[in-house]
This record gives C-alpha cells, sequence and structure tokens, in this order.
C-alpha cells in the first residue's frame, strides 16, 4: 500500500493528473507503470504526452516495444509486455539516461534495468469508470513531486 | 524493348525471416518465409531476443533457398530491398545487415522499404493498381487508411490512436485464455456465437477516418467482470462474436466512407488481419454494389513475407530512389 493514493472517476481524470505531472518532470525522469489490461496505463501516457506537448498520435507501443515522440522534451514510451521471460536490453540505459522522460508499461518484467529513482505508479481498475492510483516514488525528487502533486 | 527487373527483397520486422525475388514488381519468381510463431506460442508473443536469434540462424539458409528455388544467378539481379521499419529494432537490424553485407559484396544498388508499403504492395501480385487507390492496412501493430494518388506515394488519412485492430484481438483473446495469436482463434469462435452483447463502436468525430479500440477493449473487461459478479457464464463463441462485430463495422464504414469521399476506384486490404473471415465477408458486401473495385489478397500474402517488399521495392527502384551505406533500422518509421 502506498501513502499517495487517489480515485479516478473517468478518463478525463486519470489523463489530467498525468498531465498535471507532466509540467514538474525533468529530463531523465523514468515512470514506471503497473496495472492490468485496460487498468489505464496507455491512457495515463496520453495524459502525460499532452502534458510535454506532444502534437502526435500516442498509440500503443506493445508491438514496436517503444516508440518515440518529441514535445517540449522527449518522451519514451514503452511497453515490455513481450520482453517477459527474456534478457533482452534494448538500449534502456541510453533511454533511462537520456535528454527525455520515459514511461515504461509493465515495467516489472524489465526489473533489473530499472533505475534506482524513478515514480511507480500502479492501477488497479475498480469499476468501469473508476481506477485507484497508487504512487510509489524512488528518491528525493519524486518524493517531493507526489507530495506536491498528491499531498 | 525494356529490360526486365529482378529484385530481391529482405523481410526480418517480426516473426518471419523472409527472402523472395520479384520480376518486374508483379510476378513471384521464389518466396521463402521461415516462420517462429511455434517458438512465440509458449511467451504469447513475439519475444524480440529470441526473434534476433532465430533470423540470425536463418537468414543465410532462407537467401540460399530462394535462389535455388528461383534458380538464378546474381548477375540478373538489378537490386536488393529490405524492410527497415517499422518492426523490432534487433529483428529489423538482421534483415538490413544482411541486405547492406549482400548489396556491398554484390555491387547492387539497396534500396529500404516500409514494412506497410510492402503489405500494400502485396495486392499488386493479383492485379494492377487503378488511383485513387485507398488502403486498409489492419495488423497487430498498425491501424490505417493509406491514400495512394500515384505510385510509391502514400498518404495516411486516418490512424489508431490506441490500440492497433490485430493487437485488440490478441488482447481479448488474452482475456479469454486463447493461445497466442489470437487473431485467427477470435474469428474461428465468432462464426460459432451469436452477437448478443451491445459493445460500443468508435465512430470518433464527424469526418475522422481515425479509429479507436480501446474503449472496446475496456468493454469486453467490464462485460466479463460484471458477468463473474453476477455468478454468470458468458459463451466465449458470443463474446468473440460482439467482439468482431463491433471491429468489423467500424472498420468497414470508415473505409466505405473514405472511399467515397476521395473516389477511390480502388480498395485494397493489407496486412494479417486481412485474413479475418468476418472482416473480407463484410467487405465484400459493403462494396458489392458499387464500382469500386475491392481487393483483398489470397491468405498467403496477407502474412508477412518478402515478395511484398521486393513488390513495394521494385516501385522505389524504377522511380530512381536509393539507400546509402548508413541505412539503419528505423523502429518508428513513418510511411510517406
Ligand atoms: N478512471 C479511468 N482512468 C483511466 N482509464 C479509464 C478510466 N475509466 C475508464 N477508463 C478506460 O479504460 C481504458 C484503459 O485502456 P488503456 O489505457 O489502453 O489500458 P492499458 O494500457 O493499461 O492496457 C480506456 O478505454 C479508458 O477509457
Ligand atoms: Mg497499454
Amino acid at each position: 500500500m502506498s501513502e499517495y493514493k487517489m480515485e479516478t472517476h473517468s478518463e478525463k481524470e486519470t489523463t489530467q493528473i498525468a498531465q498535471r505531472l507532466a509540467l514538474v518532470l525533468k529530463p531523465g525522469d523514468v515512470i514506471t507503470l503497473e496495472g492490468d489490461l485496460g487498468a489505464g496505463k496507455t491512457t495515463f501516457t496520453k495524459g502525460l504526452a499532452n502534458g510535454l506537448g506532444v502534437k502526435r498520435t500516442v498509440n500503443s507501443p506493445t508491438f514496436t516495444i517503444v516508440k518515440e515522440y518529441q514535445g517540449e522534451l522527449p518522451l519514451y514510451h514503452m511497453d515490455v509486455y513481450r520482453l517477459e521471460n527474456s534478457e533482452e536490453d534494448i538500449g534502456f540505459d541510453e533511454y533511462f539516461n537520456g535528454d527525455g522522460i520515459s514511461v515504461v508499461e509493465w515495467a516489472h518484467f524489465i526489473e533489473s534495468y530499472l533505475p534506482e529513482n524513478r515514480l511507480n505508479i500502479n492501477i488497479t481498475y475498480i469499476d468501469e469508470h473508476k481506477r485507484l492510483l497508487e504512487f510509489f516514488p524512488y528518491g528525493d525528487h519524486f518524493k517531493w513531486i507526489i507530495s506536491e502533486l498528491i499531498g | 524493348m525494356k529490360k526486365d527487373n529482378y529484385i530481391v527483397g529482405i523481410e526480418t520486422s517480426c516473426d518471419e525471416t523472409a527472402v523472395a525475388i520479384v520480376k518486374n514488381g508483379r510476378e513471384i519468381i521464389s518466396n521463402v518465409v521461415a516462420s517462429q510463431i511455434e517458438s512465440h506460442k509458449r511467451f504469447g508473443g513475439v519475444v524480440p531476443e529470441i526473434a534476433s536469434r532465430h533470423h540470425v540462424e536463418q537468414i543465410t539458409i532462407v537467401l540460399e533457398e530462394a535462389f535455388e528455388q528461383a534458380a538464378i544467378e546474381w548477375e540478373a539481379i538489378d537490386a536488393i530491398t529490405v524492410t527497415e521499419g517499422p518492426g523490432l529494432v534487433g529483428a529489423l537490424l538482421i534483415g538490413v545487415n544482411s541486405a547492406k553485407a549482400l548489396a556491398f559484396a554484390k555491387q547492387k544498388p539497396l534500396i529500404g522499404v516500409h514494412h506497410i508499403a510492402g503489405h500494400i504492395y502485396a495486392n499488386r501480385f493479383e492485379q494492377e493498381f487503378q488511383f485513387p487507390l485507398l488502403a486498409l492496412v489492419v495488423s497487430g501493430g498498425h491501424t490505417e487508411l493509406v491514400l495512394m494518388k500515384e505510385h510509391g506515394h502514400f498518404e495516411v488519412i486516418g490512424e489508431t490512436r490506441d490500440d492497433a485492430a490485430g493487437e485488440a484481438y490478441d488482447k481479448v483473446a488474452r482475456m479469454l485464455n486463447l493461445p497466442y495469436p489470437g487473431g485467427p482463434h477470435i474469428d474461428r469462435l465468432a462464426s460459432n456465437g451469436e452477437e448478443n452483447i451491445k459493445f460500443p463502436r468508435a465512430w470518433l468525430e464527424e469526418g475522422s477516418y481515425d479509429f479507436s479500440f480501446s474503449g472496446l477493449k475496456s468493454s469486453v473487461i467490464n462485460t466479463i467482470h460484471n458477468a463473474k459478479q453476477r455468478g454468470e457464464q458468458l459463451k466465449n463463441e458470443d463474446i468473440a462474436a460482439s467482439f468482431q462485430a463491433s471491429v468489423v463495422e467500424v472498420l468497414t464504414e470508415k473505409t466505405f466512407k473514405a472511399a467515397q469521399q476521395y473516389h477511390a476506384k480502388q480498395v485494397i486490404v493489407a496486412g494479417g488481419v486481412a485474413a479475418n473471415q468476418g472482416l473480407r465477408a463484410a467487405l465484400q458486401e459493403k462494396f458489392s454494389d458499387t464500382d469500386v473495385s475491392l481487393l483483398i489478397p489470397p491468405l498467403k500474402l496477407c502474412t508477412d513475407n518478402a515478395a511484398m517488399i521486393a513488390a513495394a521495392g521494385t516501385i522505389a527502384y524504377q522511380q530512381g530512389k536509393r539507400s546509402g551505406w548508413d541505412l539503419n533500422a528505423n523502429p518508428a518509421l513513418l510511411l510517406e
């Protein structure tokens, strides 16, 4: 359980919180998203992209594993679901230490590549329109961000 | 007399390691595909690392086989064409690097091809193109409406805003505990089911040719979830039939509207989901009373192959396009 959590009552509320989060991120920040199929990981990322000023359509990266976008900062959107049981490194270090924001759906499948400092968000399905968002900040930077955003 | 063009195609963007030789862009001389779907089934999807390793093991064998079947010598070859993207980077690299090495060793022009341009050009083995042409591209990674006013020029007029159609099929299949790849299983179940669940259709704004399948995905999740809570057991066949009805209706209607607006002479369907029986039937029905010529490739050309890459590559070759030695795998390559 996280001490930072909130319930969203619509897709819009989820994208709005992501949009607000985007405004306080800095280059090299890593956000990991966990949650079942249809929980809202990609929806959250769309909100974040919007907040970063990305104009192109942000759609699912499941097929190519990573998609890159240009906003005020670059956005690297990954879905590593298909990397389960593989030790594949698609160049994570370069993404995570790069000039952009990395968002990783199903991040626990690449646990060993994840940086120590990151913001993990668990999304849980409550009902058709409701989701529980739990925030787990690792490192002072993200602890500060989350207490500003949620606290 | 114009000289015949013999073009080599190489494709390694995902599951299949494929090499083909095509004459004049429309005649398949050889078309060899080594699939690895069997080894990916266990993992519920393509595993990039395994995919790359397979490609490395297969590429030389497949290449030799393609030349043997074609009974052709390297002297007769005009150019080497290869999928440069989109796809999995590690997988694409094997094809691109092989193509580069061959082009260098055999002193042939090298041409990078967009994977989707290939899927579209697979149809040219069946029939010559008529422009304006509208292509519905539906696969695991793509759902796009592409307008072509002439050979080699592509304009994306609509695309998915979230999941691709094939991806939605795979995800629903996962919810129903069906094996990978899920599309064919849903298609088969759907034909034995009843369309008795009302799933939403994502039409989006008036006049938009974009698609969206994540709302449908949610609706399937909600339906299964709610039924479980009520202690009801839904039939997988009915879920499949109702889900497929939603996907097919949106794809068909949007394609039809776009064909009208752009005065398409020809509509073609491309990509793996073109193999879907429900979609094929609905499109045939919808276009039956029009003078638009509808072209759906035979099943063996719907899935990834290299003949289609050579076919698209032939046009690029004839239009004078060439890639440099800096040609690289580009997982996010845009179609233009
Ligand atoms: N409160 C909510 N927050 C986020 N998404 C929601 C919410 N309520 C409903 N949804 C729906 O859930 C779906 C989430 O899908 P998606 O973001 O693709 O999930 P994932 O990437 O986790 O598989 C969308 O169709 C969205 O409209
Ligand atoms: Mg997703």
